[in-house]
């Protein structure tokens, strides 16, 4: 496909951008990627402009989590490109689609210190899925398709292009590569999709045999669109499906077999059906240490099938029985013919009703649970998500930062749908939630989109509100501010002999409300259980700019169940009122 | 160096022919992966290979068999690794180069002379009190070399990476662990 339409770099990538069908990408200019954003001016592309490039990077994330499709941030070079890190970083841990490119200084400054320079492909080797400095116009075509074909294809990841200034400027012949050309650009990046049969087979014949199966749903089955495959394995054999922090939505929680979330803060239903399970059937889960607690008392008993596009994956934390490489729907798709195959030649399925029983038992005994906020007492953070959570229209997409209102967002919202629940799981990143709530939003402006923040978040990103004010995207959000980094006390708390230490902020400081209305954005503030339900229909009925609820919530609130960090998963706090039946987890 | 032979060929030693594509930072990735991962590093050997577009990396790597898979497969996972081979010393050719100045005084001189021609090694040069040799060879006897010279006084020494390729002369006992679950 060559043709003699010369172009500067600048337009060879926005043009190239186009071609990869991006409708919309978030950044800011600067110096050396100045030439990029001239021809930006007149190209179909959408451009948020941000108020730091975290934003940035962090609203890629967010438009990708609720889209499937990556997410695309353009900085410029040296402090912009370092803003940079946090999100490259925490997309790679999370697996998310992105593209971000960079401007660098020109090619005869590079290595002199020049103003604004930084290595920014040494800087973020390790945390791109790939990055690649392009040093002429002529190369940047296939550079583009490539990031965008490893940023999409097996286990997605960022990848990041730096573009030095002379070559945005400088011009070219324009040629767009065909996919053969991509392909044989890359002899070593041939991800395995289809997983091998003879493996499946194997699987299949485990998870007919268990008599105590559980299926450990990842944030791989949501990348691999597998939620409508996973739902029929799980109808089909009848086993109990856990859905991980990265997997929430991927399987109803209002489904009879779910059981919720596992872990550190999982339910303890959850937490102690996969330490008795006899068979853990693993679809892109990854054995994180937030999930197993201790590993050498992780599922002592269980037989591992390990599904994963990455093979790496396989036998880093847990050994499988059955390892599987390939993508999560294609996998399941095949077990499910698979197991319907050995059944129909006659091999049955063993009897999982006593399990079955068993588990629906913990589930009555061991509900989430919290001591519910009385009119006049101080405020729950789990009434108010509940509250939040009844309000809110179907299909409302709930985005978190990190810390205590994250794990109370995930257990006590209900996630009936898949890409409804957007969070920083691997990174724990503080302050992703109000940028990538407003890119959730910009991906799928159909839907109400929530921020569900703390107020140790919020203080980190808020600025992004300005960018979301100025350019109409209207999220929610929604601080439930205890005026403390609430896990950070929880911790001092709990291991620390109530010894506090750096973590109380201020109770006056800052006004969010008065803070949200000179960022154009609504503020409301609730101080008690009566107002909570009018502050959240207001909030809900306000379409024409983003809103902001100040939940001031009761500080000393804790997050129950938990596992504490290297303990056992057999060693799980309950919630106090249920450590009296502790026996029954047995 | 505190070991007496830290040339030696301990148990745990595997070596890994890595071909990657011949792109600037190439060595940067897999060398900023070994690190970031917590693997060590042995003994390293780069250069292009016969065909332009393609470098060999040669990696003596010191470890457990089990980390080594997990090695292996982070490593497939850099989009510029083509192909990774775990070489089998047994049914591999594998190649150092050393160059040692040694203390040889006149008296002396001859004495280690004619252990350089046992070992069929080159002499580089020749000072008032030393003289500067060269040996490539297999590992092993690069060390026992080492050893013997070491007698005279080692002034200064230096070897390479070892670089290593399947034998001929019989079906290559390769563990080719590349073609399958490539990268993601």
């Amino acid at each position: 496909m060559k043709s003699n339409q010369q172009l500067t770099g600048a337009q060879a990538l926005i043009k190239g951008l186009e071609q990869e069908n991006v409708d919309v990408m978030f950044g800011l200019p600067g110096g050396c990627i100045l030439p990029a954003y001239d021809p930006l001016i007149k190209s179909s592309i959408r451009h948020v402009l941000v108020r730091h490039e975290q934003g940035a990077g962090h609203m890629a994330e967010g438009y990708a989590h609720v889209t499937g499709r990556p997410g695309v941030a353009m900085v410029t070079s040296g402090p912009a490109a370092t803003n940079l890190v946090t999100p490259l970083c925490d997309a790679h841990m999370d697996s998310i689609p992105m593209v971000a490119i960079t401007g660098q200084v020109p090619t005869n400054a590079i290595g002199t210190d020049a103003f604004q320079e930084c290595d920014t492909v040494g800087i973020t080797r390790s945390i791109t899925k790939h990055n690649e400095l392009v040093m002429s116009p002529d190369d940047l075509p296939l550079a583009i398709r490539q990031a965008f074909h490893i940023a999409t294809t097996g286990r997605p990841g960022p990848v990041l292009i730096d573009v030095p200034k002379d070559v945005l400027q400088n011009s070219m012949t324009w040629h767009w590569p065909s996919d053969d050309e991509v392909i044989d650009s890359l002899p070593g990046y041939k991800p395995t999709t289809k997983g091998h049969s003879r493996m499946i087979k194997e699987a299949a014949k485990l998870i007919l045999a268990s008599k105590q199966p559980v299926l450990y749903v990842g944030g791989g089955v949501l990348k691999a669109r597998a939620a409508a495959a996973l739902r029929e394995l799980a109808e089909l054999m009848d086993i109990p499906v856990v859905t991980t922090l990265m997997a929430r939505g991927a399987f109803p929680d209002n489904h009879p077999l779910c059981l919720g979330m596992p872990g550190m803060h999982g339910t303890a239903t959850a937490v102690t059906a996969m330490q008795r399970a006899d068979l853990l059937v693993a679809l892109g889960s990854r054995f994180d240490d937030r999930v197993t607690g201790k590993v050498s008392t992780f599922a002592p008993d269980a037989k591992i099938v390990h599904v994963d596009i990455d093979p790496a994956e396989q036998g880093k934390v847990r050994k499988p029985d059955v390892p599987i490489v390939g993508d999560c729907r294609l996998v399941i798709e095949e077990m499910i013919v698979a197991l319907r195959d050995l059944m129909a030649g006659g091999t049955k399925q063993a009897d999982i009703s006593a399990w079955r029983s068993r588990v629906n038992g913990w589930k009555e005994n061991f509900p989430l649970a919290y001591e519910p906020s009385e009119p006049g007492a101080a405020l729950k953070p789990q009434y108010c998500l509940e509250k939040l959570r009844d309000a809110s229209p179907n299909g409302t997409i709930l985005v978190s930062g990190v810390g205590q209102h994250q794990m109370w967002a995930s257990q006590f919202w209900h996630f009936n749908e898949p890409y409804t629940w957007v969070n920083s799981g691997g990174l724990g990143t503080m302050g992703f939630s109000v940028p990538a709530a407003i890119g959730a939003k910009v991906g799928r402006p159909d839907r109400t989109v929530w921020a569900i923040d703390g107020d140790g978040c919020f203080q980190m990103t808020a600025q992004e509100l300005v960018t979301a004010a100025v350019e109409q995207i209207p999220i929610k959000v929604g601080i439930l501010n205890n005026a403390n980094l609430g896990m950070v006390r929880q911790w001092q708390e709990m291991f620390y002999d109530n010894r506090y230490s750096q973590v109380h902020f201020s109770e006056s400081v800052p006004d969010y409300v008065k803070w949200s209305e000179a960022m154009g954005c609504v503020g409301i503030r609730v101080e008690s259980p009566e107002e909570v339900e009018s502050a959240i229909d207001k909030a809900n009925s306000i379409n024409d700019r983003p809103v902001v609820v100040e939940f001031k919530i009761a500080p000393t609130e804790q997050v129950f169940p938990m596992v504490a960090a290297g303990r056992s998963n057999d060693e799980i706090m309950l919630y106090p009122s249920q450590e009296s039946r502790r026996e029954l987890l047995r | 160096m505190t070991k007496s032979n830290p040339y030696g060929s301990a148990p745990n030693h595997h070596v890994l022919s890595v071909l990657v594509q011949n792109r600037p930072g190439v060595l940067a990735r897999v060398a900023s992966l070994f690190a970031r991962r917590g693997y060590n590093i042995f003994s390293l050997a780069v250069a292009p290979t016969e065909q332009e577009d393609y470098s060999r990396i040669t990696i003596v790597v010191d470890l457990e068999s089990a980390t080594l898979e997990q090695i292996v497969k982070q490593l497939f996972k850099l989009v510029d690794v083509v192909r990774i081979f775990e070489l089998d010393p047994r049914n591999s050719v594998e190649r150092e180069l050393m160059v040692a100045t040694v203390r040889a005084t006149p008296e002396l001189r001859g004495q280690v002379v004619e252990l350089v021609n046992i070992f069929e090694g080159k002499i580089l040069g020749v000072g008032p009190e030393s003289l500067s040799v060269s040996l490539d060879g297999s590992p092993e006897k690069l060390n026992d070399f080492s050893e013997l010279l070491r007698q005279y006084g080692i002034i200064e020494s230096q070897r390479t990476g070892r670089v290593a390729l399947p034998k001929l002369d019989r079906t290559p006992k390769v563990r080719a662990v590349s073609t399958k679950g490539k990268a993601s």
